[in-house]
């Protein structure tokens, strides 16, 4: 086993890392193309703009055209990357993702830009905490959470190569690099960032790196965490969960998103259904007050020293 | 495939052909929308036998011209343009509805060759197909695409932002079809909300529009074939039309909208259908 999983001093928006992406990948294949409402900045697309003028479309503030007329670029060839506040791009125009995207198939990429409580203070319309819930039941819909700049591009660039469509879910707020050995992007796949044999945490996106960190206050505490990076929530690693519900005496998920239906709840159908084992599940209890997305984290408890406080009652529980 | 020497003469073979086919299938199936089929096959003969161009044999040729049937559940007149055009075998009409059918009550791509996209909740389809008209502008692509909607399905608001970009783009290689038999499911268009006057909206969004007798295949042929290269706009054509055209007991009956013949009902649409 490598050493266990560090972050790197700098935090970073990880909107940067899926422009340079997109326009590396728009370079190398002409089908690429983008897709927004009126979200060019908000996208940091400014610059693929200016390279690609006549391979951006911006349809105005019209999310149900922007999603539909996505589909159609699919079917005359392109390769659309629908990029918009994930709040109104899943929840706007919810029947089009349903419908022309994942039912239909198509080879579509919808970019979620600052999901989570990113816009905290601009209030509940404006948080994106209900995405997972969602789209996970979509089954073609390849749901995926990049938890870095380095794995949003390698999201980004996978999602270009598989054919059918792709949510991608990023953020606005800074995180830190994680640091993984030999690192590679799978799929699909929970990420080992630290192995352990007590509790597992289970993180997403914006949250792995503080799983990470909450594994630390456990370990001071003489308790070991596993730490998995369970980038995609659609299809979910269900060999990686039943291993942590045999392996480790109990599991909490942390996300960004409302405990119900998203990571948390997918976590729970499994085990529940499987592999019983106490599971607490950190994120938020649906519509959340106005605050700064820091503020919302910490009044939530999105911190490590929550997840901890809430891994010790799981295994707590998991002695009776 | 052009039929260039007599193009109304297959056009009206075939649109009877379909109002046929179709009613059976809703005969067989116990379920189906005739109305809004039989007001629309006028149209999709048109189209599928007197000016798109396409190969049943390869469903996926990119230079295809392509139709969206936004209006999903005419699947009636929808599935048996697609099988008189070659897409696929007779013997398929009769699982119309059926379990694992790939004949389902709204359109799916993945199922059957020549769906484009999958509709049934309306206001779909014509983003769809501003989308391929955008797509093949980019690519500077011959092909046209058709969109059918229906009239009261003008009532979602999805079609109005598709409308707003197309004309914003103008889009001279995309053609919007209204299929004006002004009912929808429960009652008429103008008594429940109203869409008249529907030309000047167009018009007002930056269309170029043309009103015509949806039943009149040489009036529809000259409309849809002409080019449209140096309109500059998109081209929204307002087909004045008949819920139930053909059958005396349907026409213009709104309780047809997904209506089933009982045995003589069928019977005397079959001796009227000749």
């Amino acid at each position: 086993m490598a050493a266990p999983t560090q972050t790197a001093a700098g935090l970073s928006d990880c909107r940067t890392a899926w422009a340079k992406a997109l326009a590396e990948l728009a370079r190398a294949d002409d089908r690429i193309v983008a897709v927004v409402n009126d979200s060019v900045g908000s996208s940091k697309l400014d610059a693929f703009a200016k390279e690609f003028p006549d391979r951006l479309i911006n349809v105005g503030i019209a999310e149900q055209v922007m999603v539909g007329v996505s589909a159609g670029l699919a079917n005359g060839g392109k390769v659309p990357f629908v990029s918009a506040a994930s709040c109104f791009l899943t929840g706007r125009a919810l029947e089009q993702v349903k419908a022309d995207i994942a039912y239909a198939n198509f080879n579509v990429k919808l970019i979620g830009q600052s999901s989570g409580v990113a816009y905290g203070e601009l209030g509940a319309t404006h948080h994106s905490i209900e995405d997972f819930a969602w789209l996970r039941p979509m089954t073609n819909l390849i749901v995926i959470a990049p938890a870095d700049p380095w794995e949003t591009a390698e999201a980004v660039k996978w999602a270009a190569g598989h054919d059918g469509p792709v949510y991608l879910r990023l953020s606005r707020m800074p995180v830190p690099d994680l640091v993984v050995e030999d690192r590679v992007f799978r799929p699909g796949k929970a990420e080992l960032l630290q192995q352990g044999s007590d509790v597992t945490l289970i993180g997403a996106g914006t949250t792995s790196h503080i799983a990470l960190a909450a594994a630390q206050v456990l370990a001071a505490q003489g308790v070991s965490a596993r730490v998995l990076n369970m980038a995609t929530i659609n299809p979910l690693d269900d060999v990686a969960v039943l291993a942590a519900a045999e392996e480790t005496r109990a599991i909490v998920t942390v996300e960004e998103a409302s405990v119900r239906g998203g990571l948390g709840g997918a976590v729970a159908e499994l085990i529940t259904a499987n592999r019983p084992v106490p599971l607490e599940r950190v994120g938020f209890p649906g519509f959340v007050v106005t605050g700064s997305a820091d503020w919302l984290f910490a009044e939530y408890g999105l911190t490590a020293d929550n997840i901890a406080a809430r891994a010790l009652a799981a295994l707590e529980r998991a002695k009776r | 495939m052009m039929h260039a020497n007599d193009p109304t003469d297959l056009i009206h073979e075939k649109a009877l052909w379909m109002r046929r086919r179709a009613f059976q299938m809703v005969y067989e199936a116990r379920l189906g929308h005739p109305g809004g089929d039989f007001s629309a096959i006028d149209i999709m003969a048109t189209l599928y036998f007197g000016v798109m161009q396409y190969d049943a044999t390869r469903p996926d040729w990119a230079e295809r011209d392509r139709f969206i049937m936004s209006k999903g559940h005419a699947t009636g007149a929808l599935y048996t343009a697609l099988c008189a055009a070659g897409y696929f075998p007779e013997d398929w009409l009769p699982t119309y509805m059926q379990p694992r059918s790939m004949l389902n009550g709204h359109p799916n791509r993945n199922y059957l060759p020549g769906v484009e996209t999958n509709t049934g909740p309306l206001g779909h389809g014509f983003p769809v197909a501003l989308g391929i008209a955008i797509a093949g502008q980019m690519s500077g692509q011959d092909f046209r695409t058709f969109v059918l909607t229906g009239d009261g399905e003008q009532q979602e608001g999805s079609n109005w932002e598709a409308a707003l970009n197309a004309g914003h783009r103008k889009l001279e290689n995309l053609t919007l079809i209204i299929d004006r038999n002004r009912l929808q499911q429960g009652a008429g268009t103008e008594e429940t909300i109203g869409l008249d006057p529907l030309d000047d909206k167009y018009r007002a969004f930056g269309w170029h529009v043309e009103m015509v007798d949806g039943h009149d295949v040489a009036a529809l042929h000259r409309l849809l074939s002409a080019s449209a290269k140096g309109r500059g706009k998109p081209l929204c054509v307002i087909a004045n039309t008949v819920k139930g055209k053909g059958v005396s007991f349907m026409e213009n009956k709104a309780s047809w909208h997904h209506g089933v013949p009982d045995a003589a009902q069928f019977a005397q649409a079959m001796e009227e259908l000749v």
